[in-house]
């Protein structure tokens, strides 16, 4: 088989476009996290670095790579080093099959903004967010801590009790939609209705999923600073601190967009098919439109965090197995019983 | 009695369905927080802005001159008395022929040290001086490395010449 040259450079821009895209939304969550958390609190946040303190993010990170890198005698050295590689690894990879636009119609050629469009997206998104785990189970372990191990067995066990639920909240919309690519679950959207419309608890129960994925507050208990002075990362330094808490800002910015890609229309914009617009322009303007989308849960992630408190750790199983699982079984079992009545 | 009308009887009641499920209180608090995205800020930017001082502040203290530039203490030793954490020291010298522009009357202290770490800013040295000498300012006395810097000597506690002679307004960096 042969690779033509031109779709090899295509998706070699788009894949670093990718890349460099959520890199840099990751490091302008962080600046945007200490701005949202200070505003909420009658604060003005970083303003000194650069005008309105833009420049805090390029600060931060010079910190990071100028500190002493510690690795801890007792800890195991391939495997600490290896922890928040994978988280970040994880992080970077789920981009691959989310569609940040349409179509591009360039000379003679047209062109999908999106990595790949593999028929299993969805499934694709899954697996590699539970790979995500690893990394701060392996740190957690590595670091030959009792409150790291603490952290990274939270981690774990709270990943794989949402997990079930999330999964669950999708098995409905993939009813619906009749797909597991994404691609196309967004392209029905554009033609259609926004799944949010048939799928309101679905989506309320994949939101509240995210959030324990991203070990975002109120289910930060892998980090908890109270009780686990950070968790998995406590004995961490340097730029592979740093990359634990990008690779969560990542995972942030990725379920955003997989949110507003699953449930808000993706790239989509209603109505502006009225407008007779030129057709690049129209997938230009969806694809800002979408990063509006997931900047505005990324604020949301945030208003959460500065909000709510921390669940007690048998208050979040009891979410997680007594309430979230059995109420995406019953969303499950009112699509279906739609899907039969009404189509 | 009452001090306030916001205190709640708390009532070991089941909680309602409504209650149960937390939406409204999360989305009411989520209110909250964003009403405090619209507030004015607390803060104040330090090095440009600096928060106004009452004006019964009671700081570093200055050692007064009057209108001819002559230092109003003549060591009568009354601030050191009354000082309740003696952190006062005078030593009284008398004024020799040709000092007269320097010092008010006869006597005058050669030596006027206080000691800021024990000084606890009463202002009772304020209240005992008769000659309007010894005032307590608006300003902080800053932190220093060593406990001899805390030992403020005339140097430092002598208004400068040619500054305000109101000792509230009195403001030794901007002439």
């Amino acid at each position: 088989m042969e690779i033509p040259v031109e779709f090899l450079l295509e998706k070699t821009i788009i894949v670093v476009a990718v890349f460099t895209i959520s890199l840099v939304i990751a490091m302008y969550s962080t600046y945007a996290e200490r701005k949202v958390s200070a505003v909420l609190q009658d604060r003005i946040g970083p303003n000194r670095a650069g005008p309105f303190g833009l420049l805090q993010p390029l600060a931060d990170g010079v910190k990071f790579f100028m500190k002493e890198e510690i690795i801890p005698s007792s800890a195991n050295k391939f495997l600490f080093i290896l922890g928040p590689s994978l988280a970040m690894l994880t992080a970077c990879m789920t981009g691959a099959v989310i569609p940040w636009g349409g179509t591009l119609e360039m000379a003679d050629s047209i062109v999908k903004l999106q990595v790949t469009d593999i028929n299993i997206g969805v499934l694709y998104i899954f697996a590699v967010v539970s790979i995500g785990v690893y990394g701060v189970m392996i740190g957690g372990w590595a670091s030959n801590n009792k409150f790291s191990l603490m952290g990274a067995i939270r981690a774990s066990s709270q990943m794989i009790s949402y997990e079930i639920a999330m999964g669950l909240s999708i098995i409905a919309l993939i009813m619906t939609t009749g797909t597991l690519s994404v691609g196309e679950i967004v392209q029905q959207q554009t033609t259609g209705h926004w799944n949010i419309v048939y799928q309101p608890l679905g989506f309320f129960i994949f939101m509240i999923c995210a959030f324990a994925e991203c070990n975002r507050t109120p289910f930060d208990l892998p980090e908890c600073e109270a009780e686990l002075i950070g968790g998995y990362h406590t004995e961490y330094s340097s730029m592979k601190l740093g990359l634990y808490l990008f690779s969560e800002y990542i995972n942030m910015f990725i379920s955003s967009a997989v949110m507003s890609a699953f449930f808000f229309g993706g790239y989509d914009i209603p109505y502006i098919e009225y407008l007779n617009l030129d057709h690049n322009l129209v997938t230009i303007l969806g694809t800002v439109f979408f990063f509006f989308k997931i900047v505005m849960f990324i604020f949301l992630f945030m208003w959460v965090r500065w909000t709510l408190p921390r669940f007690r750790y048998d208050q979040l199983m009891n979410l997680g197995w007594k309430i979230m699982i059995p109420l995406a079984i019953i969303n499950i079992i009112i699509t279906g019983s739609c899907i039969l009545l009404f189509k | 009695m009452q001090l306030t009308n916001r205190s709640k009887v708390v009532v070991d009641k089941k909680m309602t369905f409504m209650e149960r499920i937390y939406i409204p209180s999360i989305v009411s608090g989520m209110l909250i927080t964003l009403s405090h995205l619209f507030k004015k800020k607390a803060t104040i930017q330090y090095p440009e802005q600096q928060r106004e001082f009452s004006f019964v502040y009671r700081g570093k203290h200055i050692l007064k001159r009057d209108e001819q530039g002559r230092e109003n203490c003549t060591a009568c030793g009354l601030c050191a008395v009354s000082c309740p954490a003696e952190a006062i020291t005078i030593v009284a010298a008398e004024r020799k022929k040709g000092e007269e522009h320097l010092y008010k009357e006869e006597k005058y202290a050669s030596l006027y040290e206080i000691n800021m770490l024990r000084c606890i800013f009463c202002g009772l040295c304020e209240e005992a001086c008769p000659k309007d000498a010894v005032y307590l300012t608006e300003e902080l006395v800053p932190a220093a490395f060593n406990r001899k810097d805390f030992i403020y000597g005339k140097d430092k506690l002598v208004q400068p010449l040619g500054t305000s002679a109101h000792p509230k307004t009195y403001k030794p960096y901007k002439k």
